[in-house]
């Protein structure tokens, strides 16, 4: 009895196996949207701090190693080299000065920042913009380990985001503009 | 009965046209174009009627034992433990001698093949008539013409021009997985390692549009990674040439000024370059010259206004899961940009 329900169990780990990540290409054309961004507790009225926006990117492997792809071909290394900062301010670590939630993010690059940030607005789809996002959370370890890229082709200035320690963002203030 | 008869001549009928239709064609390692595919195409011929002369021959001799196989021997008889001597020699030298047939054929193939070998990648430094990077991209093939002089160099994707009867080299590179530059009119298969430099020559001696195709599983859309080789007379080739190093048409009408514009602030500009404006990113294919090229999006499609329209709107329809995203454009920008684009001659 022990044996078939050992038995029983493995196969129940196989089968858990099969599932597969579904990598949809045939998404309708997205729209260029603009999230609502609060960035202090302070506002104005009686509205309240929004909740953050979910993306479906965050949870999704193929995403994020998309994300990965493009941050490199859109230049983004060109300032925040491999997330260590040069120019721009380094993505791997827990410093925020715009903000770490997705609508931040999104906000910041579709929106670009001053002092060096450009916009992306309408150069870079939805779609695209949402596997950036991902992949630039991953960065600092706020993704789910299995979804973080777990390798890369380069030379390995660090660790793989799979094995980037864990990371609380906190938010630092603007610099001076 | 008839109708069974007649299915089976039909399925003749069909395996004859197949392995007929196989002899002729633009993507066939047995209809060379080139000196190259010539050696590759002798060897396979003659491993080719060797192999089948060896199959009739041990048919025939299965067929022979058959027929002349000796009657059962009466019951009781005790079994007959060694051959008669006259029956073991002749064994003996049947064995012999076909062991050595097949080692001397063996042998003979090992050394016309190491010499074919020799002869596809034997002195590279010296097949230099024109030298082209080749770029395996997923799912795409960057073209560049090098040349002495930097105003000569230009880039192009997956439509190759070379001139009849110049050696050309091929520096093969890879921009993310391995691919295999094979165009099988012309020569052998060589891969397109990232990291590393790899070579290969090829060399038309007639002109003529022959196919290649990525030889080595890359991905998604491997299948539909084929590219163009285009060996035209030397004149003409120049012409070609001296035509993809200007810089893109300016646009004319009020159409394709729109359609520039449209291209220059829409996600197009992101990977793609025209020169002569500012778009300039090589992540994907170069366009200057897109509407002199017959193909596109690697070969899948014919270069038409509608296909140009289906794939900037929708390309995951065609090709699942390549790098190009959908593009949400409207109708007026869309027919604006096909404009320009279909005038980038």
């Amino acid at each position: 009895m022990f044996r078939q329900l050992l038995l029983c169990s493995f196969l129940c780990l196989f089968v858990a196996s099969c599932k597969r990540e579904e990598r949809k290409f045939s998404q309708p054309p997205a729209q260029f949207k603009s999230y609502d961004v609060t960035m202090s507790d302070v506002h104005p009225g009686s509205t309240g701090v929004q909740q953050p926006v979910k993306s479906a990117s965050d949870e999704h492997a193929y995403d994020t190693n998309e994300g990965k792809r493009l941050f490199t071909q859109y230049n983004c290394s060109g300032c925040h080299a491999n997330g260590g900062g040069g120019m721009g301010p380094p993505l791997m670590d827990a410093q925020w000065i715009y903000g770490s939630n997705t609508e931040n993010i999104y906000s910041t690059i579709v929106e670009g920042r001053p002092n060096g940030m450009p916009s992306f607005r309408q150069k870079i789809p939805d779609a695209q913009l949402q596997q950036i996002v991902a992949y630039v959370k991953s960065m600092s370890g706020q993704l789910r380990k299995d979804v973080e890229p777990g390798r890369t082709d380069d030379m390995n200035a660090r660790r793989s985001e799979q094995r980037t320690e864990r990371k609380t963002p906190q938010q630092t203030t603007a610099p001076p503009q | 009965m008839t109708s069974k008869t007649n299915t089976i001549s039909r399925i003749c009928q069909c395996l004859l046209a197949l392995s007929v239709s196989s002899c002729g064609g633009i993507q066939n390692a047995v209809n060379p174009a080139g000196p190259q595919a010539d050696s590759l195409s002798r060897l396979w011929w003659l491993m080719f009627t060797v192999c089948s002369v060896v199959f009739v021959l041990v048919l025939i001799a299965v067929l022979l034992a058959l027929r002349n196989r000796t009657s059962e021997p009466p019951a009781n008889t005790p079994p007959l433990l060694e051959l008669p001597p006259e029956q073991q020699r002749r064994r003996r030298n049947a064995i012999i001698s076909a062991v050595t047939v097949t080692a001397v054929i063996l042998f003979v193939f090992l050394i016309v093949s190491y010499s074919a070998g020799r002869s596809l990648t034997a002195d590279l430094a010296h097949k230099n008539g024109l030298t082209i990077d080749v770029t395996g991209h997923q799912w795409w093939w960057e073209v560049r013409y090098n040349d002495a002089d930097a105003s000569n160099i230009f880039t192009t994707a997956n439509e190759i021009h070379i001139p009849v009867g110049v050696p050309v080299l091929f520096n093969l590179h890879g921009a993310d997985v391995i691919h295999s530059f094979w165009v099988p009119n012309l020569g052998g298969k060589r891969d397109l390692i990232p990291g590393k430099n790899n070579s290969a020559w090829y060399q038309a001696d007639k002109p003529g549009v022959f196919r290649g195709q990525c030889a080595e599983y890359c991905g998604l859309q491997h299948a539909q990674m084929a590219l163009w080789i285009v060996a035209e007379p030397q004149d003409q080739f120049n012409a070609w040439r001296q035509s993809q190093t200007q810089t893109s048409m300016t646009p004319t009408t009020d159409s394709q000024k729109r359609g520039q514009q449209v291209f220059l602030s829409a996600p197009c500009v992101m990977c793609h370059a025209i020169n002569g404006t500012p778009a300039g990113s090589n992540v994907g294919p170069n366009l200057t010259h897109i509407a002199s090229r017959n193909t596109i999006a690697a070969a899948t499609l014919s270069n038409t206004r509608e296909h140009l329209a289906q794939w900037i709107k929708d390309s995951q329809s065609v090709k699942p899961g390549n790098k190009m995203p959908q593009n949400n454009l409207g109708e007026a920008d869309l027919q604006a940009l096909l404009d320009y684009l279909q005038s980038l001659k």
